[in-house]
């Protein structure tokens, strides 16, 4: 998209060519459609910017062009050029994957051989259908944009601060860095992001993890790797479901398949084809017998040496994990029929009074089905990072060396040329969404060392993922049930080895289940990064003072992240 | 001296100013922009227009975020294919967007150009503001 500039290059026009100008500018408009498409193309080059152009055109030619994502501030990593985004800390993804793939892995080995032989061939179907459902939908959870908001651009945010220091000067009650909105009736303040530099729409949190703003943040998840947000909780919400049927459906398969064992085999499939209901399978008794005979025929059979042990465990990990994985899947089933967030239903902000009123969520439509509904089958919001866009050159060097976006001029007017020039500095200053610290008004800048900044090294302390393991909001659910729907407290919280100190509010901090950690399969303990609130104030900036801005942003950055400016 | 004078052009900072309407969150989380002309801008476009322009817009975007039985079949025909649509398909909202950026352009051509401004599709800035660019005409000498 081009800019149309008026007023631009008056040693070439007068008055009168002006509209003339712009007519030229009109013609010139890029019709293509946004925000993928930035064509980069070579300058022609001019007479009066012969030397300008020919200074950047080769440099041009030696450099490719860099996309977006390769000076993104945030904490991800990308892969595939771009097309595949993840939180730069993993978590225990590994761990999660490793758990599916070898209990799964286990499944196909050793029971379905005998299932399929005494039982019926839909049981490695089914298993493998739900096999494949929670690998794809897991891997879309952890590998997709949640929703992450990009960061203000110095113009917004001198913008903003400005708004603030107006609002502040007239004496506001209110802390000068919140605003307040009324949302269908309800109340919401919304907080300053010191990183990000905006006003924090309604129901976005700023992920400490990932460095990110994400829309309706739900909770950065380790187990998947990634926040759980606007874009990805439908996969999230998918995952842990069919997660649950294939966890129980691995269940009652190895049920099956150690008291068919236990039981002798064909003789049993026989009778039981005669009278299903005389041979009961499932249920507390039989799983006792089922084991004992198991022991039992271990001693008596070789061929069986082999497969019991694999079985039981993964009868273990089933049997420990089921709980907490549909304990899991009932609470967020909970969560997206009242359409509130884990966020918002660990702060308890929804729930309750606040200052002698009765807040209401503002967010609902009141219907449970509509709120499933919008929840999980509305339409899906586009990322908004744009990751594979191509960065913009200007006169600021630090955005390193992107294509001229300038059209390929069907004029070789000099006036056009002129106009070009500029026009491609303001374009630049348009279409640069994710450089916080791009110049927008063209004055040469010192060369920012802007190398990938997902390349940074995380200097945060190791510990922090530990503590996230440990924070979860389990203590709301010790506390009184505030929902009236029925829903069996998810027992998944709170697995924590040790009382942790709870990074949440003041609740009684024993766990209700203190099953050890490493027995346990996926149960996505589901940690809830608070809200940092407005963050350190940042001195405001001059809006003039570009420069200064750019060197505060960086030593901002740094002071969190305790990583040295680049300059 | 005047490819001087051109470096001279391209290093001292254009003169546009830029303005931000903000996201109305009265109704939600739902993209909506406030449709109230800015005081700045009051000489430059009429304000019956500019309210025109933003009320379409916020249409669109109402447009694209609909809760109806298209979207539901969407999101269904989505989860049943574990969302591998996604991957291969473009959504009812990618496509609306589409037709925003191709609204803005035209508005932009028909309308705000000739007075001196530049809408910026709000997706370019993660759809958080609507940023106006308005130029200085330099030739005429005035000044904000």
């Amino acid at each position: 998209m081009l800019l149309l500039l008026l007023g631009q290059s008056d040693h070439t026009t007068h008055t009168g060519e002006q509209s003339d100008m712009k007519n030229c500018n009109y013609q010139q408009i890029d019709p293509k459609a946004l925000p993928m498409a930035v064509p980069s193309q070579s300058h022609p080059p001019s007479q009066h910017e012969v030397q300008e152009k020919e200074e950047r055109q080769p440099e041009n030619e030696r450099r490719k062009p860099r996309r977006k994502w390769q000076v993104f501030p945030g904490k991800n990593r990308f892969f595939c050029d771009g097309r595949i985004i993840v939180a730069r800390k993993s978590g225990v993804l590994p761990l999660t994957l490793g758990l599916i793939l070898v209990t799964t892995g286990l499944f196909f080995v050793f029971d379905c051989p005998f299932l399929v032989q005494h039982l019926t061939v839909c049981i490695p179907v089914i298993g493998g259908v739900l096999f494949v459902f929670v690998l794809t939908t897991l891997l879309q959870t952890t590998l997709s944009d949640p929703g992450i908001l990009p960061r203000a651009t110095p113009d917004e945010a001198a913008d903003i601060e400005k708004q603030i220091d107006e609002s502040g000067s007239t004496g506001h009650q209110s802390p000068p860095r919140t605003r307040e909105v009324v949302i269908n009736g309800q109340v919401v303040k919304l907080k300053y992001c010191s990183t990000c530099k905006m006003f924090r729409p309604p129901r976005t949190t700023h992920c400490r993890v990932c460095d990110n703003c994400v829309e309706r943040f739900d909770h950065h998840c380790p187990w998947v790797g990634n926040c759980v947000g606007k874009r990805n909780y439908r996969f999230f919400y998918s995952f842990i479901v069919s997660l649950s049927f294939h966890t129980a459906f691995i269940f009652g398969c190895v049920t099956t398949h150690l008291a068919l064992r236990a039981q002798g085999g064909k003789g049993l499939v026989f009778a039981l084809q005669k009278s299903p209901g005389r041979y009961p399978l499932h249920g507390e008794s039989s799983i006792s017998f089922t084991f004992f005979n198991s022991f039992m025929s271990y001693h008596a059979d070789p061929i069986l040496s082999l497969t019991v042990p694999f079985t039981a465990v993964e009868l273990l990990i089933c049997f420990l994990s089921v709980w907490s994985i549909v304990g899991l899947s009932g609470f967020h089933t909970y969560l997206v029929a009242s359409n509130q967030t884990t966020n918002e239903d660990i702060k308890g902000s929804w729930s309750g009074k606040s200052g002698g009123e009765t807040v209401i969520n503002p967010y609902s439509h009141r219907n449970i089905c509509k709120n499933c509904c919008s929840t999980l089958c509305g339409p899906m919001p586009p990322s908004l990072i744009d990751r594979r866009g191509f960065l913009p050159e200007d006169g600021c060097v630090q955005t390193g060396a992107g294509d001229l976006e300038l059209p390929a001029l069907t004029t070789g007017n000099d006036t056009n040329v002129c106009t070009q020039g500029t026009k491609g500095l303001l374009e630049s200053a348009a279409r640069s969404p994710l450089l916080s610290s791009s110049c927008p008004q063209g004055k040469p800048q010192p060369v920012q060392a802007s190398t990938n900044n997902h390349l940074i090294v995380n200097s945060d302390p190791s510990l922090e993922l530990s503590n996230i393991c440990a924070t979860t909001h389990s203590t709301t659910h010790s506390s009184p049930p505030r929902q009236t729907q029925a829903h069996s407290p998810p027992p998944r919280r709170t697995k924590t080895h040790s009382p942790p100190p709870r990074r949440t509010k003041t609740h009684s901090p024993p766990p209700r289940r203190t099953k050890t950690h490493s027995s346990r399969k996926k149960k996505p303990s589901t940690v809830h990064i608070p809200d940092p609130g407005s963050g350190d104030p940042a001195p405001p900036t001059s809006a003039n003072a570009h420069h200064q801005h750019h060197h505060h942003h960086h030593h901002n950055r740094s002071k969190s992240r305790g990583v040295s400016p680049r300059h | 001296m005047a490819e001087t004078h051109s470096l001279q052009e391209l290093q001292t900072p254009p003169a546009s100013s830029k303005i931000f309407i903000q996201r109305d969150y009265g109704s939600g989380t739902f993209c909506r922009f406030h449709t109230k002309l800015p005081s700045e801008l009051e000489s430059r476009v009429d304000k019956q227009q500019f309210e025109e322009t933003m009320q379409t817009l916020n249409n669109l975007y109402a447009e694209a975020e609909k809760l109806g039985g298209r979207s539901y079949l969407e999101g269904c025909l989505a989860c049943l294919t574990a969302y591998t649509v996604f991957l291969c398909l473009e959504t009812h909202y990618e496509k609306v967007l589409k037709k925003i950026s191709r609204y803005i352009k035209d508005q932009n051509e028909k309308i705000y150009a000739p007075r001196g401004l530049l809408l910026t599709d709000p997706i370019e800035r993660g759809l958080r503001v609507l940023e106006i660019t308005i130029f200085e005409d330099r030739s005429i000498g005035s000044s904000r």
